[in-house]
C-alpha cells in the first residue's frame, strides 16, 4: 500500500508548531465546521468515522464521546493521553513536536462534542524539548483567539509509566500517586475531580480534523474495513531503517518490515516481532503475513497496541529479552494491587534464575503458574502487561528457554546481542509503598 | 519565599483544584534546591497548597524525576530498555562508566555528572537514545562519549 500522510502530512513543507504554517496545509478550517454542528451531531459524526483509540484498546473514539454524560450538571473534561512510555512507542512525541497544531484543533472540535471548556493534555515528564514546542503552540493559538470558550492546560507527569493508564493518569493529574482506581465508575461517568471525562491518545485526537474536514463517510473509507484511518507505525530494534511510518491501517506487516523499513540488518534472521509495544505476545516470522489493524493481530493472540514494532534478530537470548521486559514491568508496578506488586518481582527472580543456569524445569512450571496469577487479578493491566511478554517468549521458543536448564547457563554463552545489559531497577527503585516522614 | 508560594499559587490557578498543582510544585521547588527535594521543600510545597509536607513527599517518591537524595549538577541517562538494548545500549553504558569512573546510579567524586540507566525514553527508533540533562541525543554511540563529557563539564 501507498503511504498515507494525515496525521503528519505538512510536516516537511511547513511549521506546524505555528497557527500559519497549520493553516497553509488547510488547518483550522474543520474548527468552524464542527463548531457549527450541534455537539450530538458531532458525536454521530465521530461515530460513523469509527475512529478507534490508538492508545492501544482500540474502544471507539466517537462511542467514548456518546457515553460522557453532559446533563449531570458538573462540568465535562477532555483529557489527552500523552504519557507514551511503553517501550517501542514513539508516535505521540512526534505529534506533539512536529504537528502540535493539529492535535490542539483536535482538542477543540472533541471538546466541541462532549461540551467541555476545560481539556489538559498530560505529557510525560521526559518529554522537556516536546512540552516547550507543545506549550509554545498552545499559547500562540490561545493569543489567535482560537480557543474561546475552550482553555487547554498542558500537565507534565514526572517519571512514571503507569500514569499512561487512564486512571492512574487521572490521580496523577490531580496531585497524587499515579494509582489505577476501580473501576466502574468508568471515567465518563466519574473522571477527573469526579466529572464526567474523556480520555484518547494523541493521535486519536490528532485524526479528529481530518474526520471532519473530509467527512466520517469518507474517512472511514481509507484503511482496515474493521479499523479505518492511519495509524503512525513505530518500527525499532534489528532493522535497517527504524523510525515512524505513518500508513494506513490493514498495511501488510511484512510490508512495512521488509519494504518501507528496509529488513533485517547484517544478514541477519528474523527471530520475532513484538507488534505493538513490549506488553504484548511476541509474534514468530511465520506470523508476520497479517495486515495491520486491531482485529487482525488480535486473531493472532496479541495486540495492535500502540502500533510500535520492535523487530527482534536471531542473536538474541529470550530469555534475556523476557527477564529486561520483566525487570521494566516490575520496575513500574505502581504497588497498588498485590498480584501485580509481588508476581512481578517472582518473574524476575525465577528469570535470573533460569538466565544463570540454577532452574530446574519445575522452576519453568512456577513461572507459568506465577503469571497465571497476575493474569486479570489486578485493577489495571500493567500486571497482564508484565506476563505477556514472558509467557509468550516461553510458548513460542520453548526450546530456548529449556536448553538454559539443561546445559545449566545460556545456550548463548556471551554472545547474545543484549548480553549484560542493566536496568534501572539494577541499580534503584522507586517506592512500591509511599515513603513517609517517621 | 513568598515568591515561591506566589509561583505556586498562579500554577494552582490553572486547575479546577488547586491539588493538582503538586507535580509542578515540586518540580519548581526541585530546581530551587540544587535539583533534589529536602525535607523543607516539602514544608514549603505544603504550604503553598495547604497540604501536609508528609502528603508531597509521599506523592514525590512514587515518580522517577524527583530526587529525595542530593545529586549531580548535571544527568546522563540511558535508555537500556529493549529497543536500546537491542542497538547494543550496554556498550554505551559501559563507556560512560569507565570515562566518568562511576558505575550506573551514581554521581562523580567533583558533584558534576550523576549517571543513570533509565526505562524506556520513547526515542526507540533513534537508538541508543541518551538524555543529558533532559535533552534527548539520538544514536549515540561508545565513541562519543568522551566529547558528550567533555561538553558538559566545559559548560558548567
Amino acid at each position: 500500500m501507498p503511504a498515507r500522510s494525515m496525521l503528519l502530512a505538512g510536516i516537511e513543507e511547513h511549521d506546524l508548531a505555528t497557527v500559519e504554517g497549520y493553516r497553509a496545509v488547510g488547518g483550522y478550517e474543520a474548527l468552524p465546521k464542527a463548531r457549527a454542528m450541534a455537539p450530538d451531531d458531532l458525536i454521530a459524526e465521530l461515530q460513523a468515522s469509527n475512529l478507534r483509540g490508538r492508545g492501544g484498546a482500540g474502544f471507539p473514539m466517537g462511542r467514548k464521546a456518546s457515553l460522557i454524560d453532559r446533563k449531570s450538571g458538573r462540568p465535562t473534561y477532555l483529557v489527552v493521553n500523552g504519557d507514551e512510555s511503553e517501550p517501542g512507542a514513539f508516535k505521540d512525541r512526534e505529534v506533539m513536536a512536529k504537528a502540535p497544531q493539529r492535535l490542539i484543533e483536535g482538542c477543540l472540535i472533541s471538546a466541541h462534542a462532549i461540551e467541555s471548556t476545560h481539556v489538559f493534555i498530560y505529557i510525560r515528564g521526559e518529554y522537556l524539548t516536546e512540552y516547550e514546542i507543545l506549550q509554545a503552540a498552545v499559547d500562540e493559538a490561545r493569543a489567535a483567539g482560537l480557543f474561546d470558550p475552550v482553555e487547554i492546560t498542558v500537565h507534565r507527569g514526572a517519571g512514571a509509566y503507569i500514569c499512561g493508564e487512564e486512571t492512574a493518569l487521572l490521580d496523577s493529574l490531580e496531585g497524587r500517586r499515579g494509582q489505577p482506581r476501580p473501576r466502574p465508575p468508568f471515567p465518563p461517568v466519574q473522571g477527573l475531580y469526579g466529572a464526567p471525562t474523556q480520555i484518547n491518545n494523541v493521535c486519536t485526537i490528532a485524526s479528529v480534523p481530518e474526520i471532519i474536514a473530509m467527512g466520517a463517510a469518507e474517512w472511514a473509507k481509507i484503511g482496515a474495513e474493521s479499523s479505518p484511518g492511519t495509524a503512525i507505525f513505530s518500527i525499532s530494534g534489528n532493522i535497517v531503517k527504524p523510525g515512524n511510518y505513518e500508513l494506513e491501517l490493514g498495511t501488510p506487516m511484512r510490508e512495512l518490515i521488509y519494504d518501507w523499513a528496509g529488513g533485517i540488518p547484517d544478514g541477519r534472521a528474523l527471530k520475532g516481532v513484538i507488534p505493538g509495544g513490549s506488553s504484548v505476545p511476541i509474534l514468530t516470522p511465520d506470523e508476520i503475513d497479517v495486515p495491520l489493524d486491531y482485529d487482525s493481530i488480535g486473531a493472532l493472540g496479541s495486540f495492535f497496541g500502540s502500533a510500535s514494532l520492535i523487530v527482534v534478530d536471531d542473536r538474541c537470548c529470550m530469555v534475556q529479552l523476557a527477564l529486561r521486559a520483566a525487570k521494566f514491568y516490575m520496575h513500574e508496578s505502581c504497588g497498588k494491587c498485590t498480584p501485580c506488586r509481588e508476581g512481578t518481582r517472582w518473574q524476575v527472580q525465577l528469570l535470573e534464575k533460569i538466565e544463570a543456569g540454577d532452574a530446574t524445569l519445575a522452576d519453568l512450571d512456577l513461572l507459568e503458574s506465577v503469571g497465571s496469577r497476575i493474569l486479570g487479578k489486578s485493577l489495571c493491566a500493567l500486571g497482564d502487561f508484565a506476563v505477556y511478554p514472558v509467557q509468550s517468549y516461553m510458548r513460542k521458543y520453548p526450546d530456548e528457554f529449556r536448553a538454559h536448564v539443561d546445559r545449566g547457563g545460556c545456550p548463548f554463552g556471551g554472545q547474545s546481542s543484549i548480553e549484560g545489559i542493566v536496568a534501572p531497577s539494577d541499580q534503584h527503585t522507586h517506592s512500591p509503598v509511599a515513603e513517609v516522614p517517621a | 519565599m513568598r515568591d515561591f508560594a506566589a509561583q505556586v499559587q498562579d500554577i494552582a490557578a490553572q486547575y479546577p483544584d488547586s491539588r493538582s498543582a503538586v507535580l509542578p510544585a515540586l518540580r519548581l521547588a526541585q530546581a530551587r534546591h540544587d535539583g533534589w527535594l529536602p525535607p523543607e521543600a516539602f514544608v514549603e510545597v505544603a504550604e503553598a497548597l495547604e497540604l501536609t509536607p508528609a502528603y508531597c513527599q509521599a506523592v514525590a517518591s512514587f515518580y522517577d524525576m524527583y530526587h529525595l537524595a542530593p545529586t549531580g549538577k548535571h544527568f546522563i541517562e540511558v535508555c537500556t530498555n529493549l529497543s536500546c538494548a537491542l542497538a547494543r545500549a550496554q556498550d554505551v553504558v559501559d563507556a560512560f562508566e569507565s570515562e566518568l569512573g562511576v558505575t550506573v546510579g551514581e554521581t562523580t567524586e567533583d558533584g558534576e555528572i550523576t549517571f543513570r540507566a533509565v526505562e524506556c525514553l520513547n526515542a526507540c527508533g533513534y537508538a541508543p537514545v541518551v538524555a543529558i540533562d533532559h535533552r534527548y541525543r539520538l544514536h549515540t554511540s561508545p565513541e562519543d562519549v568522551a566529547a558528550i563529557v567533555e561538553e558538559l563539564r566545559a559548560g558548567s
